[in-house]
């Protein structure tokens, strides 16, 4: 396939002819949307993506992409993607997986393959319940969440998405919301050219079982107000009439609202994706409504060695100083004797 | 070197190093095989140690051993009962009493025989009359004083010192022996390149040792045991897991494709990810997991991704890795699963041998989930059955769980090294790129497999995955595509029987008794029916590698014996392996889980039990 042709592949020619069988109104179409957008946008040719997922409603992704898909076990899409990328640094390797299949069954899989930082884009959606075993409690539920394995409330904290990453030695880590298909887009774009695992937690909604769980950030008409989207480079302003921002406050970010107190933009944060120290990275993956606006964007992007390269290049060094280069050469290497 | 006052010749000779785990009796006999090989014995190794590190010092439980049988003749056993006895400790005394030849030979370490050690190890005053040993050739040495004499203008650290007692044993040993030092010595200069002290200290060690033997001839007559007539070829000395490894590595090239190991370190296997991690040379993209799952996922990944995708474990891992088989069996890829069995149940005997996953292996998964199961016999042909693995694997388009044990995987022996232009081509079924759109599970007619599309190729763009499917790769629950997917995935484990070699019988073609085995027991099987046979006994050994599958001979070769004993190193899997494929048969069974590879006189016991109940 050449070049150009690759360049008029369009979001339609990255469905597949399977019928997709999400619940209507779920966060996951729009999901499907925005990926496939990217990926015409990015310009890989389809032979060279590979969708790989785990088990729940959103693992179901790769069967409508029209590239190569693996639909694995629960809680190892990060593994088998691991080896497929490990093995064939060539392909585009992205991981559809969810808050359960990432964050609990999955965890030890997860944690590992940020801290390997293989390049795979890993897009977590994270509606904080389980919806395909229909409605128990999930590792990012909020404490106290009525559910049908919870019946008296949860006991147990959550996990925070970001959080996790960065304690994993994450480099890339971004948030998007379900229904942000151009936010969503864009962000995918630059996780697919970010070298290093890549991180994407998508705030989804399941309609059925945790319905409208995130609007109290992400609905239509507060979303600018609770919301910030995070841009390199950028002073980190929000609000509809962009009039909010974030300012250090001793050891700790603070909203504050612009022409007030004398605050103009020059006392606002500018956003630093590609600051390898992740303190303040760190403090906006954690910001919570209504403390604080949510960080929405790409938080953290940081270069770093991939483990996938680094393994070629051990090969390719030990090739060439070896004098060993077959399996002949091998049997016959170390200790050996005639018999005449 | 010296003149002998009286040499003898033996047939074969058994020979056992034991003492603290931290004594360093591995290396010591890894180091008297290595020589005896290279002199031109056959021999057979087998490594027995604790699962701790450095168990309690002085006790039973912490004693490390290492048997080695040479011989000038064809040797299929480390041996039962050894004739020499190494023993740097009381406790070493008290661990092989019962397994010393009687009227055998113990070198022992006087200088360790102090009272808090007899203790230690359960004596209460002297081990020789307590274990009865007094017609024994004891020869007491004070190892450690003798030690510290030699070493004492070198101006050494007291740990370096005694590290060096076990190289002592060695040179009386090779004394007994009549071999030579220069193996030995090459391997201080090589081992201790940058420490040529501690090289040096090993040296004079090794030859006082030897030159004590010698003054006080208490060792007398010197045994040789002449080079075996072994075929002519290059030889080497392999253990199972080396062997293993190199089989896998060797099949990987007759496909033309990388090897990637998806591994989690677990005693005994972890010498299989060891040496391939080291085969960079070789292309081997080794990958240390974090847990056993991800070990195996991420070679199913790779393997989906157009690599040999390996895996290797041992019985608590292959629990762990049950559900991932199946989704190789559900994806029909290409994966290699190497259980290096240990005793369990749960973690068990870590260290010790036993044959207890076959029933693991066979269907230790949920659904219907055929896998092939076949198990290696010998270290060395360890190698094969990796190769073949790997062949079936690949030509085969399913999950192959090879069995090895821990008897394997550490024992060694010399090996006749193959040339690879004799070993088989492996032709992998790769997609056609003309049949466009891809079908996944469609099959070919004679086998049953699928095609193998590699991502990165175009126009061949397709989804697998655990859910049910169509031959189109369309998920479906339709209950009769489910019930045709089960029984052609059945039908195609089945057919990988048309391609593999029929049973193999060790003795005549038809007689009184059958002895079955399977896997690891094979060198103990075959000298136990080949000294029946010497007696007079019409007796016969099949040893099964092919498991799942069967060869297709099995009910014929068992037609043509009066008995059959199933014998193996667990409570009888096997045997209703067989009881329930052919019903036909009475099965006599012979079975033993200490921990331990069977001796040849308790198999002989039980088959002279069988024939003279006849």
């Amino acid at each position: 396939m050449s070049e150009t042709t690759v360049n008029q592949l369009s979001a339609k020619d990255f469905k597949s002819d399977q019928e997709v069988r999400w619940c209507p109104g779920c966060g996951d179409h729009a999901v499907l949307n925005a990926v496939q957008k990217a990926l015409s946008e990015i310009g890989i040719p389809r032979e060279k993506i590979a969708f790989i997922s785990g088990i729940g409603c959103s693992s179901r992704f790769p069967y409508y992409m029209n590239t190569y898909g693996f639909h694995g076990i629960h809680g190892r899409a990060s593994a088998i993607a691991s080896g497929v990328k490990v093995a064939n640094p060539d392909l585009s390797v992205w991981q559809i997986t969810g808050d359960g299949d990432a964050l609990a069954i999955g965890g030890n899989h997860f944690i590992h393959v940020v801290r390997r930082n293989i390049d795979i884009n890993i897009i977590l959606f994270n509606n904080e319940i389980y919806g395909l075993t229909k409605g128990q409690y999930s590792p990012t539920s909020q404490k106290g969440i009525v559910t049908k394995t919870s019946p008296f409330g949860t006991v147990e904290e959550p996990f925070s998405v970001g959080e996790l990453v960065i304690g994993a030695k994450g480099k890339f880590f971004a948030r998007t919301l379900d229904s942000n298909v151009s936010l969503s887009a864009q962000i995918y774009v630059e996780a697919a050219r970010h070298k290093g695992t890549s991180v994407i937690e998508v705030l989804q909604n399941c309609v059925i079982f945790n319905d409208g769980i995130h609007e109290v950030v992400a609905g239509k008409e507060i979303r600018d107000e609770r919301t910030i989207i995070l841009k390199h480079g950028e002073p980190m302003i929000f609000g509809k009439n962009n009039d909010m921002g974030l300012v250090l406050e001793g050891l700790k970010l603070k909203v504050v609202k612009l022409g007030e107190n004398g605050i103009t933009e020059k006392n606002i944060l500018v956003h630093n994706a590609f600051e390898s120290n992740p303190g303040i990275q760190y403090m906006l993956a954690n910001m919570k409504y209504p403390e604080y606006p949510v960080a929405l964007g790409v938080i953290r992007s940081v270069p770093g060695a991939t483990y996938e390269s680094d393994l070629a290049a051990q090969i390719e060094d030990v090739k060439k100083s070896t004098k060993i280069k077959s399996m002949d050469d091998l049997l016959n290497s170390g200790s050996v004797w005639k018999v005449e | 070197m010296t003149k002998r006052s009286k040499v003898i010749e033996k047939e074969e000779v058994v020979i056992r190093f034991s003492g603290d785990s931290g004594d360093g009796m591995q290396l010591t006999g890894t180091l008297f095989s290595d020589t005896a090989a290279l002199y031109g014995n056959d021999i057979s190794t087998f490594p027995d140690y604790p699962a701790e590190i450095r168990a309690p010092q002085g006790t039973v439980g912490g004693v490390s051993g290492f048997q080695v049988h040479l011989g000038h003749s064809e040797i299929n056993t480390p041996g039962d009962f050894s004739d020499v006895l190494v023993a740097m400790n009381p406790a070493a005394i008290k661990a092989n009493a019962k397994w010393i030849k009687p009227g055998g030979t113990i070198i022992l370490d006087k200088d360790n025989f102090t009272q808090k050690n007899l203790e230690k190890a359960g004596y209460s005053r002297d081990p020789i009359a307590e274990e009865n040993l007094e017609n024994y050739n004891i020869i007491p040495a004070p190892i450690t004083s003798m030690v510290k004499e030699s070493l004492k203008d070198l101006g050494l650290d007291m740990k370096t010192v005694t590290r060096t007692k076990n190289m002592f044993a060695l040179g009386m040993v090779y004394w007994l022996f009549d071999r030579k030092l220069k193996y030995t010595e090459q391997y201080f200069d090589k081992k201790f390149g940058k420490k040529p002290e501690v090289a040096q200290a090993n040296k004079i060690v090794l030859r006082a040792g030897y030159y004590y033997a010698e003054t006080i001839e208490a060792l007398t007559p010197v045994i040789r045991v002449s080079p075996a007539p072994i075929s002519k070829g290059t030889y080497r000395n392999i253990c199972g897991n080396a062997a293993t490894a190199w089989g896998i590595i060797a099949a990987a090239e007759k496909a033309g494709l990388t090897v990637f190991i998806g591994s989690y370190p677990i005693t005994p296997a972890t010498g299989i990810l060891e040496e391939l991690a080291a085969r960079k040379d070789m292309g081997v993209k080794s990958f240390q997991a974090e847990d056993e799952i991800a070990g195996i996922c991420t070679a199913l990944g790779a393997s989906f991704a157009g690599h040999l995708g390996v895996t290797s474990t041992s019985g608590p891992g292959l629990a762990l890795k049950s559900e991932a088989i199946g989704l190789a069996v559900m994806t029909e890829l290409p994966l290699v699963i190497i259980d290096v069995q240990r005793g369990g149940p749960s973690t068990g005997l870590p260290t010790k041998t036993e044959q207890a996953d076959l029933m693991q292996a066979l269907y230790g998964r949920n659904g219907e989930c055929p896998v092939v199961v076949i198990a290696a016999s010998t270290p060395s042909d360890c190698f094969h059955f990796a190769f073949e693995a790997a062949r079936i694997a690949l030509e085969h388009m399913t999950p192959v769980l090879l069995l090895t044990d821990s008897y394997l995987a550490n024992g060694s022996e010399p090996w006749k090294i193959p040339v690879m232009q004799d070993l088989p081509s492996i032709k992998p079924p790769y997609a056609d790129t003309v049949e466009i759109p891809f079908m996944p599970y469609k099959r070919d007619k004679e086998k049953l497999v699928r095609k193998w599309a590699i991502p990165g190729t175009p126009g061949l763009e397709h989804r697998i995955g655990g859910l049910e499917k169509t031959a189109k790769g369309t998920v479906s629950y339709i209950p009769e595509n489910h019930e045709l997917m089960v029984n052609l995935r059945a039908e195609k484990v089945a057919r990988v029987a048309a391609g593999i070699p029929d049973l193999e019988l060790f003795g005549p073609e038809s007689g009184d008794l059958l002895i079955a085995g399977w896997g690891g027991s094979y060198g103990y099987l075959l000298t136990a029916a080949r000294e029946l046979q010497s007696e007079g006994y019409k007796v016969s050994l099949a040893n099964f590698n092919y498991i799942n599958p069967m060869p297709g001979n099995v009910r014929d070769v068992f037609s043509r014996f009066r008995s059959i004993v199933v014998c193996e190193l667990n409570m009888g899997q096997f045997a209703n392996y067989l009881r329930m494929n052919y019903q036909e048969f009475r099965y006599e069974q012979l079975n033993k889980v200490q921990g331990l590879p069977f001796t040849v006189n308790e198999i002989k016991e039980k088959c002279i039990n069988i024939l003279e109940g006849n």
